[in-house]
């Protein structure tokens, strides 16, 4: 509308700062638990993820050892260094765990009973007892340590904590329940579109209807169902619940975009003599290949994404959770505080879809487009 | 035998079986029960083109029966025995379920749900869908914001759990009101509020979604009708306002309901999020809490949640005969 009405450069700018600021808002908690799976676990309690390209404020505890004591007059000293590479600087140090951080560095602290402790920047201490020291000492100081990133999150996530095999339910689950209601939702999606037959407008109605039935109904008659059939909470279970709630949508998609195909070539080839069964497969079934992907990609999504139907129609031993599951059920409890390992979990489950939703992007679209602009 | 190999299988069943059946009983249908070639050819191939529909149709249709309408009836029926399903209470089920504090909350929360994030999610998309409209790089912009929509409510609520952790060294919103000198508190745990910041989760969701119909709605108005405005005088929010929103009105509209549907169904992200403490329960995961313990109750639940959806259901009916009529 610029180029139309003169350029009004002031609204760019403002739509252009908006544009950037709403992208900045939405992208900044994803991109903020990003950054943590890849921090040590004390550097993300310490600070924000916002500063975690900067050094990070740490407090330490050093045991100087007392086998080195040495007697100087009627003073016992222990001396040495807290950092055991030597590098790193001491910004302050305190002597008891209640106050580890009570004086700067270089300063000779008064401890109880006539010890006193000193520790400089660059790491060395000075330990002095007018008594015998009986245990390792204790020496507070807090150092800055160097940022720093790795993989142990997702080393430790996937080696100790059974992401791996939760990963590889995931999959189990996924695509056979994506495969499955392909094909039997395409061959009804033709039926719909090309076929005449009394019903054909109270079956199309009936589909939209079913389009938004409620899972939630489903569950308690059809876990009683397959208990009673004796499929019980098992993967076949999943797989047939993940195909029977994905067929409206596939037959609804798949019927829009069949309807729209050229009515020439399928009547022309009807004339030829086809069938309709060789119509569907020769014909139909290739040129709707950018409605079959896209429904391959929204199925693909939601069953992966699935918690609901996971928990409902899979056992529940930690054998067969989904990552969904383990995440929420599992790993949100007993590693509630450990957001190194809770961020890495997430990402192990979010990297599949955001790859499929950034290289199908197109398909995506074009089939949300069909669902609902109609 | 492993699960993966289990899988494999059931692919090359569920696909082989699918082929077979479909072609077998095509060639049933053509050679043996009504044969051309022989003196009736041309009724026994009418006769054949009135079974095939209903051949294309079998097994989904039986598939969607079993998994979707059965369980309309199943539920409603199951939901009037008690807790272990021997005995007939009529509706005890729904008259104590509606006396229970719990399920009034989860039902104003719904209500709110159902208010906010529908029109959140559509107002922010549509906004987005303008801005984004002539800019050089409004596809990276609209890709970025659509991003979420891979995501699981699961995942979400972990990358929203983050944002609002209590600590001012984790969570963001408490490093801002800590840097402003304010004490932490807990945004999941402060009545009311709470709600909203768990709403906020499934909008950052949603929005792609209705940016991506939006967008394209707004590609699809007439050159014409824009130009004339802006000919006429009209600054660009009234272009917008009066020209472009009236012209997608029916758009905006299904991007309504389908988000609205939507909200109905999720219970993955109060579960993870709080589970439904805090008074922050809504009827999906209220219905979770009793599933595995009462059935009675949790079928109960299920139907209440059928009945709000009931209305939006009619009016899609109705607009795909309007459509297909047309």
């Amino acid at each position: 509308m610029n180029s139309i009405a003169g350029t009004k450069s002031s609204l760019s700018w403002v739509v252009n700062i908006s544009v950037v600021m709403l992208v900045v808002i939405w992208l900044i908690p994803t991109v903020g638990l990003l950054i943590s799976s890849f921090r040590d676990r004390d550097q993300i309690s310490a600070t924000g993820w916002w500063l975690s390209p900067f050094p990070v404020e740490q407090n330490h505890k050093f045991k100087a050892p007392k086998d080195g004591v040495i007697v100087d007059g009627d003073m016992r000293v222990l001396s040495g260094n807290v950092f055991a590479e030597g590098a790193g600087v001491v910004a302050r140090f305190g002597g008891k765990r209640a106050a580890p951080v009570e004086f700067a560095a270089g300063h000779t602290a008064k401890l109880t009973k006539g010890r006193t402790l000193t520790v400089y920047a660059d790491g060395r201490y000075d330990y002095r007892s007018p008594v015998e020291i009986k245990r390792d000492p204790s020496i507070y100081f807090s150092a800055a340590s160097p940022p720093e990133f790795s993989l142990a999150n997702y080393r430790t996530i996937l080696a100790s904590d059974n992401m791996d095999l939760a990963f590889i339910n995931t999959l189990t689950v996924t695509i056979p329940a994506t495969i499955i209601p392909i094909l039997i939702a395409a061959f009804a999606a033709y039926a719909l579109a090309w076929m005449d037959f009394k019903g054909r407008g109270f079956l199309i109605a009936l589909v939209v209807g079913l389009l938004v039935v409620p899972l939630q109904l489903a569950l308690v008659p059809l876990l009683t169902l397959h208990n009673k059939v004796g499929i019980g909470q098992s993967f076949l279970g999943i797989w047939m619940a993940h195909t029977g709630f994905g067929l409206p949508l596939a037959i609804y998609l798949l019927r829009n975009y069949m309807v729209g195909l050229p009515r020439d070539i399928i009547e022309s080839a009807k004339v030829d003599g086809a069938t309709d069964f060789q119509v569907f497969t020769k014909i139909v079934l290739p040129l709707s290949f950018p409605a079959l992907a896209s429904f391959a990609i929204f199925q693909f999504l939601w069953t992966w994404n699935d918690l609901l139907v996971a928990k409902v129609f899979l056992p529940s031993n930690s054998q067969s959770w989904v990552m969904t599951v383990k995440i929420a059920d599992d790993l949100l409890g007993s590693k509630g505080g450990d957001w190194g390992i809770l961020a890495a979990a997430a990402f192990v489950s979010i990297a599949v879809p955001l790859i499929v939703f950034f290289t199908m992007q197109r398909y995506l679209v074009r089939g949300l487009l069909a669902g609902s602009v109609k | 035998m492993s699960p993966m190999i289990q899988g494999m299988l059931t692919i090359l069943i569920g696909v082989g079986g699918c082929v077979g059946y479909f072609y077998a009983s095509n060639l049933i249908l053509d050679k043996v029960i009504f044969p051309v070639g022989s003196k009736n050819s041309g009724r026994n191939i009418n006769r054949a083109n009135m079974v095939r529909p209903w051949l294309f149709l079998l097994p989904a249709l039986c598939a969607m029966s079993l998994y979707l309408l059965y369980p309309v009836v199943g539920s409603f029926y199951r939901s009037l025995f008690n807790r272990s399903g021997e005995l007939f209470i009529g509706f005890g089920n729904y008259r104590v379920m509606f006396a229970d504090d719990g399920f009034q909350t989860a039902l104003v929360n719904n209500f709110l749900w159902v208010l906010v994030v529908p029109a959140g999610a559509t107002f922010l998309g549509l906004l987005v869908a303008q801005l984004t409209d002539r800019l050089v790089w409004g596809n990276i912009a609209k890709s970025l914001i659509f991003m979420p929509m891979a995501i699981s409510f699961v995942g979400a609520s972990l990358i929203w759990k983050f944002v609002y952790a209590n600590n001012p060294d984790i969570g963001l919103i408490n490093a801002i009101r800590d840097s402003f000198g304010a004490a932490p508190l807990d945004p999941l745990q402060l009545p009311f509020w709470n709600n909203f910041f768990l709403m906020f989760i499934l909008v950052w969701i949603q929005t792609g979604f209705a940016m991506v119909i939006l967008s394209a709605a707004l590609r699809g108005i007439p050159e014409e009708t824009v130009e004339a405005a802006i000919i006429d005088g009209a600054n660009p929010f009234q272009v917008f306002f009066r020209i472009k929103v009236p012209q997608i009105k029916g758009t905006i509209v299904v991007v309504w309901t389908t988000i609205t549907i939507l909200v109905l169904k999720v219970f993955d992200i109060v579960y993870t999020m709080t589970g439904g403490n805090f008074g922050t329960d809504i009827l999906p995961s209220y219905m979770m809490s009793y599933m595995f313990r009462d059935d009675g109750r949790a079928t109960a639940v299920a139907f209440v949640i059928m009945v709000i959806v009931l209305p939006v259901m009619i009016w899609n009916i109705r607009q795909a005969r309007a459509e297909a009529e047309r």
